[in-house]
């Protein structure tokens, strides 16, 4: 390994490890005020999480859906847009695959029908991240501002939809089920599974971290991305068409967010249900942050939050699980500043070292 | 008087002229591995001028960081007026009278010239912000130092020139004794430039010191006592300026010959082909045996441009209806004092800015409708003024920096052949002496000169036609400039097109077979190299001969 990947690789990882340990730092403070011991409530947490099958399950599943919004926020940012949308893509994609779900004959088929769902999801989460790319490349405007809008505006909107009747099962905010468009629970294969709502979307979300990564890296439209995201003008002066960049980007992120939906109407409930996201949408924000806006990083910080998320329920008996959700915002400012001191420490470290390195290189 | 500032200037002479000014010695500083000073040494003498020259990456800016209290060194020591402050901070060194004009200026575009001179040490009367007294504060220390300002204009309505001499009263009214300067030249017209030492004599002769780093050898013969040159993070030599060449100052920064013309331009092999100290440059272009230019005056010249009116950030015809061809095999200079419309003319030839009016036409085509990514294609190229903003993606690495435009050619399907673009900046890395020779270093960790040589490097391939060339050579060292100066001479043999815009006036009489003088927004002369001097086109470059 040369010396710059190890740096890179030290650079992305240790801020991260940083973060990680001032919140430990911070958990046991608020467990131990709340007179509890630290280490059963970790144990805890860990047992009823990563500990049994169920507890894998619940975990799995949160964090597919936090994975795609992850994902999206963080297309979002390569391009130097930052999408406050996709807790409203996210629902629209949901709410575009239930209907797509309705539309279908039963007879179809999931081999047929789901597809067509996905599809349908990416559609209507993209078409609520098109408002803002439109905004901002024809415009202008400040996608910060047209997004966070426009999450009122489309919640709202799929909030009457469901109130209003017509589309919504009497009595409840939810359609009617589409058993003909479902996923097959993880529990229909591996029995041990069984109650928890993981499903097979785990794969697409897989695999669009995967082509995520790919496009972003790989190829001419990613290599145009990142330059328009990092540089502007040196992305115009090169001839990239800047606002239409934007507009890719912008529609991406919310076709990413939208397929996040899937996980939900698809997979686990096979209907719509009016605030399914339950902010998974604004959490994706602090993955990509975590994630450091590459694929693999958001993945693994997906786990990470959907860990606490489920760990929360599991402590409820010693200790509040908002808790946990201190010990959230706990991690995302620890990362936010950990990045540049860290990096500061790496870069100053060769003068410390070279005193002490030097003897040896004599000797050798 | 209030008593929460004493502007103060000039230290009457007698009060320092007990030792040096300025001692340091065997300055280290690293930023991680890259080590900028290794073993530097500076000596001032007070109340006088000196000037710290050398190559981009020489650790000039790093040296003159370190005595202004801005970097802490690894090793070594600073003394300034006597007194061991080694590791001082900024601010310290502000109170012992030692302050620093950046070669990027530190001032509040919508704040008026006296607020901005007193940012931190304001004169107040109770709680409430005195204005007036600022303004009067302001008004003596400008008699006083004979740097004529008006104090209530917005520093955003003030030329570069004009902004350039706030921090410098900014620096005074703190007390500034001990005056440093990083390159304070790099961004002023040449009247600009003048007036410039003339402050500065006048400072000396009041007893203060000044330490300037610069890139222009023939301004430092006029206006300096001492030169300190530096080569790769060490201090090479002092030279006493009375007694020194420009060409003794080249060969000790560059460590070997470098020809240079009457005016400190350095001469490439393209003029000179028998200088043999300019053996290590060789241009892309190389079509040995024909040295002497003589553009090919075709029917259609390669880039022809009618009527532009080019609307700018501030004036509505920042170019104004301005019309010339460029033939094959012509480099065609644009001199002017900066800000005169040339950055419009040259974006709306590039396609980054739509002109209001006019036509550009490249062999033929009409090209002005076109966006940037089809006049590329077409065979526009252009080395932006700016390179850090437009020139390069600083986050990417040299070889991503190197087919930054023409990622196309090097993607099949959407797909980026990295192989492809690996072997690519191999080879330009190589053909244009990019140093570190490392594909994948970030372009940000380059020097000035090497970053520039990306961008010519990139913006001349075998296969353009018109070249505009802003700036080429801007912050670049001696060594770089004649590099570039040589692949420009030879694109010209190639029977390229070249619109070269510069700052500097020996650059354009150095490299154009025709110069255009821009004022205003207009093309208010021209003129064949042949009957052009300095002397010649400074009054069309001020307005005085229109």
């Amino acid at each position: 390994m040369s010396p710059r990947t190890r740096r890179a690789i030290e650079e992305g990882l240790l801020p991260t490890l940083a973060a990680l340990l001032v919140a430990l730092v911070a958990g046991d403070l608020l467990i131990l005020s709340y007179g509890q011991a630290p280490g059963a409530v970790w144990r805890l947490m860990l047992d009823g999480t990563w500990g049994n099958a169920y507890g894998i399950g619940q975990v799995l599943y949160k964090a597919t859906t936090l994975a795609f919004t992850g994902l999206a926020v963080a297309v979002g940012l390569r391009a130097g847009l930052f999408n406050i949308g996709a807790e409203s893509q996210l629902a629209a994609g949901g709410f575009a695959a239930a209907l797509m779900g309705l539309a279908l004959p039963p007879a179809l088929g999931p081999w047929v029908a789901v597809p067509l769902c996905l599809a349908a999801a990416a559609v209507g989460g993209g078409m609520v991240g098109l408002v803002p790319g439109l905004l901002r490349a024809r415009f202008g405007a400040h996608e910060v501002i047209a997004t966070i809008m426009l999450n009122f505006v489309v919640l709202a909107f799929l909030n009457w939809c469901m109130a209003s009747g017509g589309l919504s099962v009497p009595e409840t905010l939810h359609t009617r089920a589409i058993p003909h468009a479902s996923v097959p629970r993880l529990a229909s294969f591996l029995e041990a599974f069984h109650g928890s709502a993981a499903n097979l979307v785990l794969l697409v979300a897989i695999a669009t971290a995967v082509a995520t990564g790919w496009f972003l890296f790989r190829t001419r439209q990613g290599y145009e991305l990142r330059a328009v995201g990092l540089q502007p003008e040196a992305a115009e002066n090169a001839g990239i068409r800047v606002p239409r960049t934007w507009l890719i980007a912008m529609v991406a992120s919310g076709a990413i967010a939208g397929l996040g939906g899937t996980n939900f109407v698809l997979g686990y409930k096979q209907y719509f249900e009016d605030g399914f996201t339950g902010g998974a949408g604004f959490l994706g924000i602090a993955v990509a942050l975590v994630g450091r806006n590459h694929p693999l990083g958001v993945v693994l910080a997906a786990l990470f939050f959907a860990t606490l998320s489920q760990g929360g329920l599991a402590i409820h008996a010693l200790v509040p699980k908002q808790m946990v959700e201190v010990l959230e915002g706990v991690v995302i400012l620890a990362v936010a500043m950990s990045v540049p001191a860290v990096r500061a420490l790496l870069r100053a470290r060769p003068r410390a070292a070279a005193p002490a390195a030097a003897p040896v290189a004599a000797e050798g | 008087m209030t008593d929460a500032v004493a502007p103060r200037h000039a230290a009457t002479p007698a009060a320092v002229a007990t030792g040096p000014a300025v001692r340091m010695t065997g300055i280290v500083k690293r930023f991680g591995a890259v080590v900028a000073n290794a073993d530097a040494a500076l000596t001032v003498t007070p109340g006088e001028i000196h000037a710290v020259v050398g190559e981009n990456g020489a650790g000039k800016s790093t040296l003159l960081r370190v005595l202004s209290g801005m970097y802490a060194p690894d090793g070594g020591t600073v003394e300034v007026f006597g007194r061991d402050v080694t590791g001082w901070s900024t601010a310290q060194a502000i109170a012992a009278g030692v302050g620093m004009v950046h070669q990027h200026f530190m001032l509040v575009p919508t704040l008026t010239v006296a607020e901005n001179v007193v940012l931190g040490v304001e004169p107040t009367t109770g709680l409430r912000f005195d204005r007036g007294e600022a303004e009067r504060a302001l008004a003596a220390l400008a008699r006083e130092s004979g740097l004529a300002c008006e104090p209530q204009r917005l520093v955003r309505d003030l030329s570069v020139g004009e902004a350039q001499r706030v921090e410098i009263l900014k620096a005074l009214y703190r007390g500034a004794r001990l005056l440093i300067l990083d390159e304070p030249t790099a961004v002023l017209s040449p009247p600009e430039v003048d007036e410039l030492w003339r402050v500065l004599r006048r400072l000396r002769d009041g007893g203060t010191t000044v330490v300037l780093v610069t890139h222009k050898l023939d301004e430092l013969m006029d206006v300096t006592d001492h030169i300190t040159v530096m080569r790769a993070g060490r201090t090479v030599g002092q030279l006493v300026t009375r007694r020194t060449t420009p060409a003794a100052i080249a060969t000790a920064m560059v460590g070997r010959a470098v020809a240079l013309d009457a005016s400190g331009m350095p001469v490439g092999v393209a003029a000179d082909g028998a200088s043999p100290a300019t053996a290590h440059a060789s241009p892309a272009f190389a079509t040995p045996g024909t040295d002497a230019p003589t553009p090919a005056y075709s029917a259609t010249p390669r880039l022809l441009v009618e009527g532009l009116v080019v609307a700018g950030a501030r004036r509505a015809r920042a170019c104004d209806g301005v019309a010339f061809a460029v033939q094959p095999g012509e480099i065609v200079g644009i001199a002017g004092v900066e800000g005169n419309g040339q950055t419009e003319l040259v974006e709306a030839i590039a396609g980054l800015r739509a002109p209001v009016a006019g036509r550009i036409v490249v062999d033929g085509t009409d090209v002005t409708r076109f966006g940037v990514g089809q006049r590329l294609r077409h065979g526009i190229t252009h080395i932006p003024e700016d390179r850090h903003a437009r020139g390069l993606v600083l986050d990417y690495s040299v070889a991503e920096n190197l087919i930054l435009g023409r990622q196309r050619h090097y993607a099949r399907s959407g797909r980026i052949d990295r192989r492809r673009v690996r072997r690519f900046a191999e080879e330009r890395i190589a053909a244009f002496d990019i140093r570190p020779a490392d594909p994948d270093l970030p372009a940000r960790a380059l020097s000035g000169g090497n970053q520039q040589k990306i961008v010519v490097a990139r913006e001349m391939p075998a296969d353009f036609r018109v070249l505009l060339a802003s700036q080429p050579t801007r912050g670049v060292d001696v060594g770089a400039i004649e590099f570039i100066h040589d692949q420009l001479r030879a694109a010209r043999r190639a029977g390229k097109a070249i619109l070269l815009v510069s700052a500097e006036l020996n650059e354009i009489l150095a490299l154009s077979d025709r110069i255009l003088v821009m004022y205003g927004g207009r093309i208010v002369h021209e003129c064949a190299r042949a009957g052009a001097s300095e002397e010649s086109l400074g009054p069309w470059m001020t307005g005085a001969a229109a």
